[in-house]
């Protein structure tokens, strides 16, 4: 099959328009193929982008990309049915390494704009269907009726990845590496946002939620601010939904209407309400990203990082992009596609950020499956927070048995310490 | 702030359905062998088009979200899942 073009990206998430955009402005000529009307219209996220990513690949792009608000304040809040314990930080410091809340939507269709502008050509409301294979080789991709060459592919279609499976470079996915999370989109006017969660004009807050929200299954709760709307859902992991005695649409109602989150999202109109799958695993659940002709970016390697405390997606596929886009710019010099040819993506991506936080974080995929952390700690963290605000004119117990007594009835203490160790050395 | 069913929450968005071809198929015999208020597909759906109905599990791809959840977590793996045809099924407008 002839090569229409150097390079066809499949998805315009991201990691598509990143290594789109890097592919165009090095001159290779670039199809982006989107199967959604617009980049951006099948895409969820919760969302917080990390900067630093496209801040390598755009410098200075937070002046003209569509971001919803600079995150000023960030809360950890552990939740049981009536109580939440909060540990919240505002600090100068959170802008040194600035985030950015976004809504996909706008978001993605900029950012493929941006590739479009630079050269790359964008297709939309067409499914690539599969891979096609000439002597092992993938040399371009089946779209319906029609037949696309390339030099290369870049498999950039999220975590549903068909191109990479349909490819043999990912096995089936198993529900307990990933999650499904859950988002609804709370309209609500700009002022009121502001004023509710403390906010200067422009600044944003990111709430994370351990515990109740996710009934003691792997998980949490988000809360994040747009300019004029909350993004409120739910994270969960597949394998414990799917043995669990609750129905995912019902914990997020009641997520919604739990009693600690009535006063943030009072009279929030429901706008949207969007689901999708993240890939959990961190590196064990890692894709071989490289075969003869193709290259496999983001969520669809299983690049994604959660460590409890920050879920990471969307910087991690920007940066394999970038880095796939550098190995086919250094291919293209040399003619040679092959696996062996693309090869020095792993060597970027090991290099990188991306390989270097998946290698520190790789135990804690594991630690983060242990049940205890939702169930047993959050409702010791409020019989500690509540016993010690609560004064009746009963006798107090000091501090160090109020502790011991909340410890004894959630797990003992040799749990938490073993625990607690265990978190030292995954997190 | 009242409870909102499923049903009004997959009102606020934009579905284009394809209603020749469904994009998610169902092997209803292997469903027929599932207890109905057990299944992974009735847990997880975060659309709640699986519904435990009666002692069957019933499904509609309409109002389908795309997520890909139904497809993993399927006790008998008897999900045929695939994206919509380009340009149909949902399509967000915040995201
Ligand atoms: C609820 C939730 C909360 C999250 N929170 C955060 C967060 O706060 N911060 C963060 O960094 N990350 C977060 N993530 C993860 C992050 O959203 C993803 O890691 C990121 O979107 C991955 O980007 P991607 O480009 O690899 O894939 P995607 O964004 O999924 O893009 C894939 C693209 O490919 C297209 N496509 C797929 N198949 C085909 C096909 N066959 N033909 C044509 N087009 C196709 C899709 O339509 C889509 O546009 C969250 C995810 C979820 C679901
Ligand atoms: S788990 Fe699978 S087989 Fe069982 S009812 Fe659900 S879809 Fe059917
Ligand atoms: S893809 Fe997601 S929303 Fe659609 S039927 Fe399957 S689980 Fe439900």
């Amino acid at each position: 099959m002839d090569a229409d073009f150097d390079a066809i990206v499949v998805g315009a998430g991201p990691a598509g328009s990143v290594a789109a955009y890097s592919l165009a402005v090095a001159g290779l000529n670039v199809l982006m193929i989107e199967r959604g009307t617009a980049p951006g219209s099948k895409n969820v996220t919760g969302g917080r982008l990390y900067a630093h990513a496209l801040e390598r690949v755009i410098p200075g792009f937070a002046g003209e990309a569509p971001l919803e608000r600079l995150v000023t304040r960030e809360t950890i809040t552990f939740l049981t049915d009536e109580s939440a314990v909060s540990v919240d930080v505002a600090s100068d410091k959170l802008l040194k390494t600035p985030s950015y809340t976004v809504l996909r939507a706008e978001f993605d269709a900029w950012l493929a704009a941006r590739a479009e502008a630079a050269g790359a050509t964008l297709v939309t409301s067409i499914r690539a269907d599969e891979p096609i294979l000439e002597g092992g080789k993938v040399v371009g991709v089946r779209c319906g009726e029609d037949s696309m060459g390339a030099s290369v592919v870049i498999a950039a279609d999220g975590a549903n990845s068909l191109i990479a499976q349909k490819a043999g470079l990912r096995r089936e996915l198993d529900p307990s590496e990933m999650a499904t999370g859950v988002k609804c989109v709370l309209e609500l006017p700009r002022g009121v946002i502001e004023e509710r969660f403390n906010l200067d004009e422009g600044g944003g807050a990111a709430h994370l939620y351990v515990g109740e929200c996710t009934k003691g299954m792997p998980g949490g709760g988000f809360l994040y601010t747009n300019k004029e709307s909350l993004s409120i859902g739910l994270v969960v992991q597949a394998a414990a939904l799917a043995r669990s005695p609750h129905r995912l649409v019902d914990l997020v109602e009641d997520f919604r209407l739990h009693p600690r989150l009535g006063a943030l999202v009072k009279d929030g109109r429901l706008v949207e309400y969007s689901a999708h799958l993240i890939p959990e695993a961190g590196l064990a659940g890692m894709a071989s990203p490289v075969a003869d002709g193709l290259l496999v970016v983001g969520d669809a390697a299983g690049l994604v990082l959660n460590t409890g405390y920050t879920l990471r997606g969307m910087d991690f596929a920007m940066a394999s992009g970038a880095a796939a886009a550098e190995a086919v710019i250094e291919a293209a010099k040399v003619g040679n596609f092959s696996k062996a040819g693309l090869g020095s993506y792993v060597d970027k991506l090991n290099r990188s950020f991306v390989m270097r936080d998946l290698r520190t974080f790789k135990k804690a995929p594991r630690f983060l499956h242990n049940k205890r952390i939702y169930s047993d700690y959050p409702g010791l963290v409020e019989d500690v927070a509540t016993h010690v605000f609560a004064v009746d004119g009963s006798p107090r117990l000091p501090l160090r048995k109020v502790a011991a007594r909340a410890v004894g009835a959630h797990g003992g203490l040799r749990q938490l310490a073993k625990d607690g160790w265990r978190g030292m050395t995954s997190l | 702030m009242t409870r909102m069913s499923i049903e009004e929450r997959l009102a606020a968005d934009k579905h284009v359905v394809d209603e020749g071809t469904p994009h998610i198929v169902v092997d209803v015999a292997a469903c027929a062998t599932c207890t109905p208020q057990d299944c992974a597909c009735v847990k997880a759906c975060p659309a709640g088009l699986f519904k435990a109905q009666g002692d069957t599990v019933t499904f509609d791809y309409a109002g389908c979200l795309e997520c890909g959840t139904c497809r993993i977590v399927c006790f008998k793996k008897a999900i045929a899942w695939n994206h919509p045809e380009g340009g149909f099924g949902v399509e967000y407008r915040y995201g």
